[in-house]
Parts: C-alpha cells; structure tokens; sequence
C-alpha cells in the first residue's frame, strides 16, 4: 500500500483536485438554486410541500440510473456529472434552510418587526443569522453526500478518487480499488469532521435543542 | 423522444425476459440483495436500537455511527471490499455488494430505533410504570408501538438506500439491474443504458411508495408522538 500511494502521488493530487473540484461546483450551484426556492418556500408554505417532493423524487433515483439517464442527452462530459450532483444537494439543502427559518423564535421576529426592519431587513439580519446553524449543517450534509456521489461518476469518466477504484475493479488490481475506497473514504470523513468544527466555532450561538432539520 | 420510446420498447420487448440476462432475473437479483442486506442489518441494529433508546446508555455510539452512516461513500466501501472478497463463492462482486449494502443500512435503522424509543413522551412512560408495567413491557406495549411510524421510516430509508446502491454490484461484478447500465456504457448503447436506468428508478420509486402505505398503516391512531423536536427527517436516504 505504501508503495502504491508513493507511486500514484501525483495522480492522487490531481484527483483529489478533481474531487474536490466537482464538489465544490455542485455545492455552489445547488445552493445557488436551493436558497431562492427555499426562501420563497418558506414565505409561501403552500409552495413547500410541491418542492421537497420533486426534489425527494430526485433524491430517490440512484445517481448511476440517473447519469445513465442524462448521458444519452448531455454525453460523457462535466455537466452531466455536475447536473446529477447539483440535483442530489436540492433536498437536502431546501430542507434544512427552510427548517432553519421555521425555526427562528416568534419573539425575535416581532421584536426585529417592532424596531421597524423592513422584511427583508428582518430575512438578512435576524432570521438567517439565527437559522444559519441548521443552514450550515445542510451544507455539510451535501457536501459530504456529493463527496461519495462523485466515486459513482467515475463511470462517466469524471470521479476524482473513485477512478482508482473504478480502474482497480475493471483490471482486478485490488490494490488500486482499495486505494480509491480508503481516500474517498478519509477524504469524507475527514470534510465532515472539519465541518462540524467549522459549525462550532462560526455559530457560537447554535442551539441543540428543538432542531428539526437533518443534522 | 425517439430515444425513451427505444427504451420502453427494449422494456417491453419479450425476447429480455428470459435467461440469466433477462429483466426478471436481474430485477430479482437486485431485489433480493437489497432486501437480504437490509433484513441482516436490522437482525443487528434494531435491537442495539432499542436497548440504547430505552435505557439512554451509549447514546454516543449511536449518534455516532448514525453520523458516520453519512458520510460513508458507497462505491469506496464497495471498492474496499472487493479485492478481499473476491475469491469467495458466488458471482463476482456478490459478497462485496452484500456486506456493502448491510453496512450501508446499519446507521439509518440504529438511528430511527433508538430516536423512535427515546423520543416517546415521558408522561406516557410514567402513566403505564404508575399502571405497573415493568421496563420491558413498558418497552414492549408502550415504546415500540408509538415508535413504530419512526422504526418504519428508518426500514423505508435503508431500502431505498439498499436499492440505490446494488445498481453498483453491476460496476463491480455485473449482476442485477445495474448490469444493464454497464453494459449500455460500455458498448455506448442508448437505449440500454436508458432502459436500465428507468428500471432501476422504478424498483426505488416502487419501494419508497410501498413503505410509505406500509407506514400509514402501522402507525398507531394517535398523535401525540408527531412532530417530535429531533426526529430524523421523514425522507432522508443517503443518495448513491
């Protein structure tokens, strides 16, 4: 193993890059689309139910029908990989912003109401600084979920680590599947672990309790 | 739309339902796994479930690997499994799928069991030790039935889960549905490769539908146990 690692460093960087990469896009993209949506999900509750559920039906297909689905259209290329990451962040972002926002006291608001704040002063200084811990802890959902999704889209030539898996199952150089099992793996735990630090020390104000949103 | 129409009549075509190759085979293959792993994962993880909600001892352990559940990646578990369990009898990638998927089950089923007993409403548990009901039948008669809805989500979240990712026994091994969509890759044929993924999205979308009548109908005609502060979300597979 240890040879192996020294043999393949520098391809290990380059798809550790790439993993990263891949992630950090559909992260970026998919709260790009998920905060709009789940603001205007949460003014507007009628909206809410409808939402989670496409996005649920998104969440249920396992991502290898799903990039077997869209490579006849988009091909073997990013944007494939990128709009089958992107729609797996959806759920799971829509539903801990909303759940966050739902969650901010009663008497904060009316107090921030009764100091004059305009709503949207009211969204951007009192209900997202108070919901941005459940906030938070969506992101790192996703992330870490997209982190393992992109092992999968390997298959569509686009997998960071997962290609070493991929490469060591199709010659039977296990030593290589290993490899790519153990980095993908460190790699999400280790995102996971420095999240839930970030989480602490950015939201001091976090509260455990009555939190209903995935943690 | 010439495509998709291609792929419902690859679907439909009776020349695909015989043989080792033929949709029932392989949607039972997948089926079966799915299934068999979940069904050895709860064998362990309920009881440990419920041991740690009713006595709130190791709770830590449970959070943990309930935590640690999500940020497993599947095909990296799969990818570590494979080299050592290729010499084992049975199709190739069989075992490493298998032990993947009852791994991959575990955390969402410990979780709900031990959120579902915990989460029963003390005054209920006081009202039937005052009616004097030992821990075990309060467990019994009062804890599991309230949790049952909780319990039967972790089931649909682990099956759905389950489903999901034996589409990847086909990426190392070639059995069940997934079989369809590596083949359809590799010879880049279309309409194979669209036809196994609506197969596979059926069989998932069948089973999250089937778990979500199975929890309408054991869940207990109360409602005091909704909306508990903490519970696990009601639809929250790992995608994979």
């Amino acid at each position: 193993m240890g040879e192996l690692l020294a043999k393949e460093r520098e391809e290990i960087f380059v798809k550790f890059l790439e993993h990263m990469n891949l992630t950090a896009i559909a992260i970026g993209i998919g709260l790009l689309i998920a905060f709009p949506l789940a603001v205007y999900a949460y003014r507007h509750k009628r909206f809410y139910g409808p939402l989670t559920g496409v996005s649920g039906l998104l969440y249920t297909i396992p991502s290898l029908a799903l990039f077997a689905f869209l490579t006849p259209y988009t091909g073997l290329t990013m944007v494939t990989a990128e709009i089958g990451l992107v729609s797996y962040t959806l759920l799971i972002l829509i539903r801990n912003i909303v759940s966050g926002l739902d969650g901010v006291p009663e008497d904060a608001r009316e107090s921030a109401l009764g100091m004059g704040l305009s709503p949207r002063q009211l969204l951007w200084q009192v209900e997202l600084p108070l919901a941005l811990p459940v906030i938070f802890a969506g992101i790192r959902l996703a992330t870490v979920t997209v982190i393992g999704l992109v092992t999968v889209t390997s298959l569509i030539t686009y997998g960071g680590l997962g290609a070493f898996i991929l490469e060591g199952i199709q010659k039977l150089d296990t030593s290589l599947s290993i490899l790519g099992g153990v980095l993908s793996l460190v790699l999400a735990v280790l995102v996971d672990a420095a999240f839930r630090r970030a989480e602490r020390i950015a939201t001091p104000w976090a509260q455990s309790h009555g939190v209903s949103g995935m943690t | 739309m010439g495509l998709l129409a291609d792929a419902f009549r690859w679907l439909t075509d009776p020349a695909h339902y015989g043989g080792p190759n033929g949709i029932p085979t392989r949607v039972l293959e997948h089926v079966q796994i799915s299934f068999q792993a979940v069904a050895v994962a709860a064998i362990v993880a309920v009881p440990v479930g419920l041991f740690i909600g009713h006595r709130r001892r190791f709770e830590s352990v449970a959070t943990t690997i309930g935590g640690l559940g999500r940020a497993l990646p599947s095909f990296g578990v799969l990818g570590i499994l494979f080299g050592p369990t290729l010499a084992w009898p049975g199709k190739i990638g069989y075992w490493a799928t298998f032990i993947a998927l009852i791994l991959l089950s575990i955390p969402p089923l410990l979780i709900s069991t031990y959120v579902s007993i915990k989460g029963v409403d003390d005054d209920l548990v006081e009202a039937a030790r005052g009616m004097g009901m030992s821990g075990t039948e309060i467990l019994r008669r009062v804890k599991i039935p309230l949790g049952m809805p909780l319990i039967v989500s972790g089931f649909r979240i682990a099956s759905v889960q389950s489903i999901a990712t034996a589409t990847l026994w086909g990426v190392a091994g070639g059995g069940a549905i997934g079989r369809y969509i590596v083949d359809g890759f590799a010879s880049q044929n279309r309409v194979l490769l669209l036809a196994g993924a609506i197969l596979v999205a059926l069989v998932a979308i069948a089973t999250e539908f089937a778990f979500g009548v199975a929890a309408r109908l054991l869940s207990p005609k109360t409602t005091s146990h909704r909306n508990m502060p903490g519970a696990p979300p009601a639809s929250a597979p790992t995608p994979v």
